[in-house]
């Protein structure tokens, strides 16, 4: 279990609750410490309500904890919209600012230990102070944070607004801190050390978001052409590639709807170019057709989907695992594609880059499975490991005596992979088609041609070796959680927890959904007498997908529920211990 | 290719033969097609001709250049896609009058607006001619020729010239079928364009709608190239619908058109640059290390 603080830092939209829990994250990175913070908005995309969600720790974490330790409240406005986010520890403090009212019942229900603090009042005293850096100053006390490295952040983020703002920032800071020392008693046990984080090694840590991740990873393999439509909670990945790509020589063109932007990155695929778009639910609902069209035409591409609440227009800030049916089973006729995810924030970024080879290699869709936990969450993650894996087609090379008609586009081979000629290679001229075609791509009727077709392109997916990156397995115990995606640091965690009360479980959390790498997953199983299958969805969609390719062992439990809450370890564990019991009893 | 080869338009042609009727008007656009890529003695492998879904655009695979035959409606995305991408290739999107201005639309007026360095060439017959003949965007209002539509679609028919004009376009023209020569020359100009241009081509159904074999005896090369686009938009207050030739070539800078994509760069960051972005000693910044 990993030893962890949790703090919530909640106001109204523009009061720099946003900037304060990022500042925090940051500062915590330069201690040496590893944390997460996820961002909570409502739905006003100015003035609403938002909260800046953290949990600092010791080592790395990419969980959510069941509660928090800490709440600072800058004012209170809809805090009641988020109550149900907020859960609190029965021993948890609670920081408010009197000047904004009484403590709303359902905060002040939740825990007895409240301290009053005029933050708002202590910035008024400073010239061109804001009430948000006084908050900062004090939870970064609070949350046993060294006072230098929140000082030292603070100066390099408003470096560029001038002396002045660096000045008021710094006073702030300090009247915050002193604020929290006023009540010592206050102050809450702390993990975290600043004498034992070695800062070199913290300084090379990465401190990122899931949609950053993708993005770098994705630029990393090779994609050269992004095309963009804009989507919450997607967005981030293109903004991110935006600024990036034309340093490699890519390019990103905005589309006019989702309907473009695939298409666009069929026609730049098609050139050679790797591409990748990124959307959430609505969009690849919008995409599908053409999805399919990329499966005929064999055309590589790579659409990261960030997934949110649904159907329809659901809750686009809050997370969800449920465009698996859609990613996997939604292309009409049978198209065969990959879709992967990634188990964590960090991950997203190696995932990202296996996705883009995955798409060269098997000359293919691939739809890469995120969300909004993921991709909208900040942590502080150790770098990939190992270099991330770059791309590769297997091009066309004319031979020296071929006719100019010689070229078989959709030639059959052993693993069903055709050399893929593109525009600019004298003698790989071909017709791309989405009608049934023959080898040579001319549209066709015949049965041969469409069985065949059908053959090479199931062949090149059930022959291709997906090496040790299919999925991770933790522990050996004989009951055993199957989760996927963001479901995955929280399944570990409960893991973790049962490990610490003498329960052993074993934890494979899947990146490669489709085609389901069922040989590895069984033989991951072996000697597993229970099973738990954990997702974020309310019908189970994993738990079906599984069930219609797997042996799973019995008994099987399917444990899933919907967004918008996310998935917390403590929830996992009362069910890994229900499980158990079953278990005992049917002994 | 040999520099040396002198191309022929039957060098651009495939050995597949068409699905279309005899007396199809697509045969005369592929014609012209061929000629105008012969006359302007592109290598076949760096012309790539991209399509959606309808019998006009089944054109790609009768050449002998790289093709794309996608999804329907789509053409003018994938162009797109290849054209930024790929900026030393010559695209041409085409397809029909139902491929490009009906489930298509949305992208002919952001093509228009975009400027993209490619042509778009629609074959516009008003009429769905793969599903058996129901009316197209460009069907008169009281065409009842359908049985989807027994009375007539009821609708005003959509004006591709004017479209593309407010929306943006920068080369906007028409042409006809029956005349190779005269519409090899407009697409020869269309595709030496450096931005997005814009070709509509009457070019006759005659199974669907037999009465289009009158067209010939309709059509005249009324347009002079205008360089101005309010007397263009004046020019189309006029038209009649059949008025042939080149209407309006913007200069390349002028307003209403984006300017035409960068120039690929050099990798001027790498990508161990870029993952520096994301460590935590960036957080501090350089001024830090001394302090």
């Amino acid at each position: 279990m990993t030893p962890s603080f949790s703090l919530a830092v909640t106001g109204s939209g523009g009061a720099g609750v946003m900037t304060a829990g990022q500042l925090l994250l940051d500062a915590a990175a330069l201690a040496g410490r590893y944390g997460l913070m996820a961002r909570s908005f409502g739905p006003q995309i100015r003035g609403g309500e938002a909260a800046a969600l953290l949990r600092l720790a010791d080592r790395p974490v990419e969980s959510p904890d069941d509660r928090y330790d800490l709440l600072v409240a800058l004012d209170w406005g809809n805090i009641e919209r988020f109550a149900d986010e907020l859960p609190l520890a029965a021993d948890a403090l609670v920081v408010a600012d009197p000047g904004h009212g009484a403590v709303p019942a359902v905060i002040a229900a939740q825990t007895g230990r409240l301290i009053e603090v005029p933050l708002t009042a202590l910035a008024r005293e400073i010239p061109g102070g804001r009430p948000n850096m006084v908050a900062l100053g004090l939870t970064a006390c609070l949350a046993g944070l060294p006072a230098a490295a929140v000082e030292t952040r603070v100066r390099r983020a408003l470096a560029r607004h001038g002396t002045d703002s660096v000045t008021a920032a710094i006073a702030c800071l300090d009247a915050g801190r002193q604020a929290a020392a006023a009540h010592r008693r206050a102050r809450l046990p702390v993990s975290g050390d600043e004498s034992t984080a070695d800062p070199t090694t913290a300084l090379d840590r990465w401190v990122l978001n899931g949609n950053e991740a993708t993005g770098f990873g994705a630029l990393a393999a090779g994609v050269r052409f992004c095309a963009a439509y804009p989507i919450t909670p997607a967005t981030e990945i293109l903004e991110w590639l935006a600024g990036r790509l034309p340093s490699v020589g890519g390019r990103l063109v905005q589309a006019e709807d989702e309907l473009a932007s695939i298409n666009m990155c069929i026609g730049a695929a098609y050139g050679g170019v790797p591409a990748l778009t990124a959307t959430s639910g609505p969009g690849l609902s919008l995409m599908i057709e053409s999805l399919g069209l990329a499966v005929a035409a064999e055309i590589p591409l790579v659409v990261a989907n960030v997934m949110r609440g649904g159907p329809s227009t659901g809750i686009p800030t809050k997370s969800e695992q449920t465009d698996l049916n859609i990613a996997v089973y939604g292309l009409h006729g049978e198209a065969p594609h990959v879709v992967v995810a990634p188990t964590g924030i960090a991950d997203c970024a190696p995932t990202a880059a296996w996705a883009v080879t995955l798409a060269e290699a098997l000359q293919t869709p691939v739809i890469l499975l995120s969300d909004q936990a993921l991709g909208q969450t900040r942590t502080i993650a150790d770098p990939p490991a190992t270099a991330l894996p770059a791309a590769r087609r297997t091009a066309f090379v004319p031979g020296p005596t071929d006719p100019p008609t010689a070229y078989r586009r959709y030639a059959h081979t052993p693993d069903g992979v055709s050399p893929m000629s593109c525009p600019g290679m004298p003698g790989g001229q071909y017709t791309a088609d989405g009608l049934t075609h023959t080898t040579s791509g001319v549209p066709s009727t015949r049965a041969e041609d469409h069985v065949g077709q059908l053959d090479k392109r199931r062949r090149k997916l059930e022959h291709h070796d997906y090496g040790a990156r299919w999925g991770e397995v933790h522990g050996d115990g004989a009951l055993a959680i199957i989760t996927w995606g963001s479901a995955t640091h929280p399944a570990r965690e409960a893991c973790d927890r049962a490990a610490a009360d003498g329960l052993s479980v074993r934890l494979i959390a899947l990146r490669l959904l489709s085609p389901l790498p069922v040989a590895q997953l069984e033989a991951a199983l072996a000697g597993v007498r229970a099973c738990m299958i954990v997702e974020h969805s309310h019908t189970g969609q994993f738990y079906r997908h599984l069930r219609a390719w797997a042996e799973l062992p019995r008994p099987t439990l399917a444990w899933h529920r919907p967004g918008p809450l996310p998935l917390r370890p403590g929830e996992i564990l009362e069910a890994l211990h229900h499980l158990q019991a079953q278990q005992e009893v049917a002994a | 290719m040999n520099a040396t080869v002198v191309l022929r338009p039957k060098d651009y042609k495939s050995a597949t033969k068409p699905v279309w009727c005899p007396g199809c008007g697509d045969f005369g656009v592929l014609n012209a097609l061929t000629k105008a890529l012969a006359g302007l003695a592109l290598a076949p492998e760096r012309v790539a001709v991209v399509s959606g879904i309808g019998c006009s655009s089944r054109l790609p695979a009768y050449t002998s250049v790289y093709g794309f035959h996608g999804v329907h409606g789509r053409a003018l995305p994938v162009a797109t896609g290849l054209a930024v991408a790929r900026p030393d290739l010559t695209v041409i999107a085409t397809g029909g009058d139902g491929d490009g201005f009906s489930i298509g639309g949305n992208h002919f007026l952001h093509a228009c607006r975009r400027n993209a360095r490619l042509t778009y060439l629609v074959m516009d017959n008003a009429v769905y001619g793969m599903t058996k003949g129901q009316a197209s965007p460009t069907s008169a209002a009281d065409w009842a020729g359908s049985k989807l539509t027994p009375d007539g679609p009821g609708i005003a028919p959509f004006r591709p010239l004017e479209i593309a004009l407010s929306a943006g376009a920068g080369f906007i023209a028409r042409g006809f079928s029956g005349d190779p020569n005269g519409l090899a020359r407009l697409l020869a100009e269309a595709i030496e364009y450096p931005g997005f241009a814009f070709l509509q081509v009457l070019s006759p159904c005659i199974t669907y709608r037999p009465e289009q074999l009158e067209y010939k005896a309709l059509v005249s090369a009324g347009f002079e190239p205008l360089a101005d686009r309010n007397a263009a938009f004046r020019r189309l207050l006029t038209d009649d619908g059949f008025t042939t030739g080149l209407l309006y070539r913007a200069p390349v800078s002028a307003g209403g058109s984006a300017p035409a994509p960068a120039d690929l760069t050099d990798e001027t960051a790498t990508l161990a640059e870029l993952a520096g972005e994301f460590t935590a000693a960036r957080l501090r910044g350089a001024a830090d290390h001394e302090s």
